[in-house]
């Protein structure tokens, strides 16, 4: 089976996002007002052969804990769709 | 005796030469290293320089992390072998696992390249050995993602093992505590962001980063004996 893997990069909670911040802070200046928590991170999409869900699902984690994050600042959501 | 410096070239480095003239002008014997192999020659410190490895996509050090060259070098940093890594080089030892933390971007978003102060922490180190406590170095920083991050519980163990190397005097990045350089548990691991490399020569405006050099190569004959 082939699964559409998207996996969103985010910094983890806590950790001082200063590029949200300056979206923050542009958005009142722009006339966008009640906007807050912005936090910036970056996706990546990509195709997955497995077995079953579970298995895609297992490898995916293993390449974000290994390379597409830094664990120590980020962490990943994972999305998973069968083609 | 001379201490033999290996200094690892990848793609997308551009500190190296510096390094090996720095290291040279001092008695030592730099030599690069490519990152593409995966033994390293008969070396008694390594240097990981500055620059881009491999583009620095995804993260600074994300991929250089696992160049084949990056096994042989945490060989030999488990191994006692004197290991310092230099602003992108600092960013590949915290990918690697051989330092804590992680560098993000500067707090301001800016691209900082400008000369600046430190402060000697600690002299226990494979880098300060031969400098004082207290001491101000002026060594300058080129780097984008030097906002030195960890977790409060290894900031706090940072600071009970005596493991904070060099502090800016004002910090220019947003580093936790001020960081510019820690080393690892063996203190023959340290990584800064600032470049020594650029401060070795009264003509670059500094000769301070020479005293860094100077710890390495004793270092590296104390570690080679």
């Amino acid at each position: 089976m082939t699964f559409s893997v998207l996996v969103e990069v985010q910094l983890r909670p806590g950790i001082s996002d200063p590029q949200g911040q300056t979206i923050e802070r542009a958005l009142p200046t722009l006339g966008f007002d009640g906007v807050s928590g912005v936090r910036v991170g970056k996706s990546m999409r990509f195709s997955v052969d497995a077995d079953n869900e579970a298995a895609a699902r297992a490898q995916v984690d293993e390449i974000c804990q290994k390379f597409l994050t830094n664990p120590v600042i980020e962490d990943a959501i994972i999305t998973l769709d069968q083609q | 005796m001379s201490s033999r410096v290996g200094v690892v070239q990848f793609p997308g480095t551009n500190c190296e030469f510096d390094v090996v003239e720095a290291v040279t002008a001092l008695g030592g014997q730099g030599e690069l290293v490519w990152h593409g192999d995966s033994v390293l020659p008969q070396v008694d410190a390594i240097v990981v320089p500055g620059g881009f490895a491999h583009g620095d996509y995804l993260r600074p050090g994300a991929i250089a992390q696992f160049s084949p060259i990056m096994n042989a070098v945490k060989e030999f940093a488990n191994s006692g072998g004197p290991v310092v890594g230099i602003c992108n080089g600092f960013q590949i030892l915290t990918e690697t696992g051989l330092l804590p933390g992680a560098l993000q971007k500067n707090s301001g978003l800016k691209f900082l390249c400008q000369p600046a102060q430190l402060r000697v922490e600690t002299t226990e180190s494979v880098l300060t050995r031969s400098a004082e406590v207290g001491q101000i170095l002026s060594v300058p920083i080129n780097h984008f993602e030097g906002n030195f991050t960890c977790s409060e519980e290894t900031l706090a163990e940072l600071r009970d093992q005596d493991r904070i190397v060099v502090t800016y005097v004002d910090n220019p990045n947003g580093s936790m505590g001020d960081i510019a350089g820690v080393c690892n548990e063996g203190r023959n691991v340290v990584g800064l962001m600032p470049h020594p490399e650029r401060a070795s020569n009264a003509l670059l405006g500094s000769t301070d980063g020479n005293i860094m050099f100077s710890s390495l190569l004793e270092a590296a004959i104390s570690a080679s004996v």
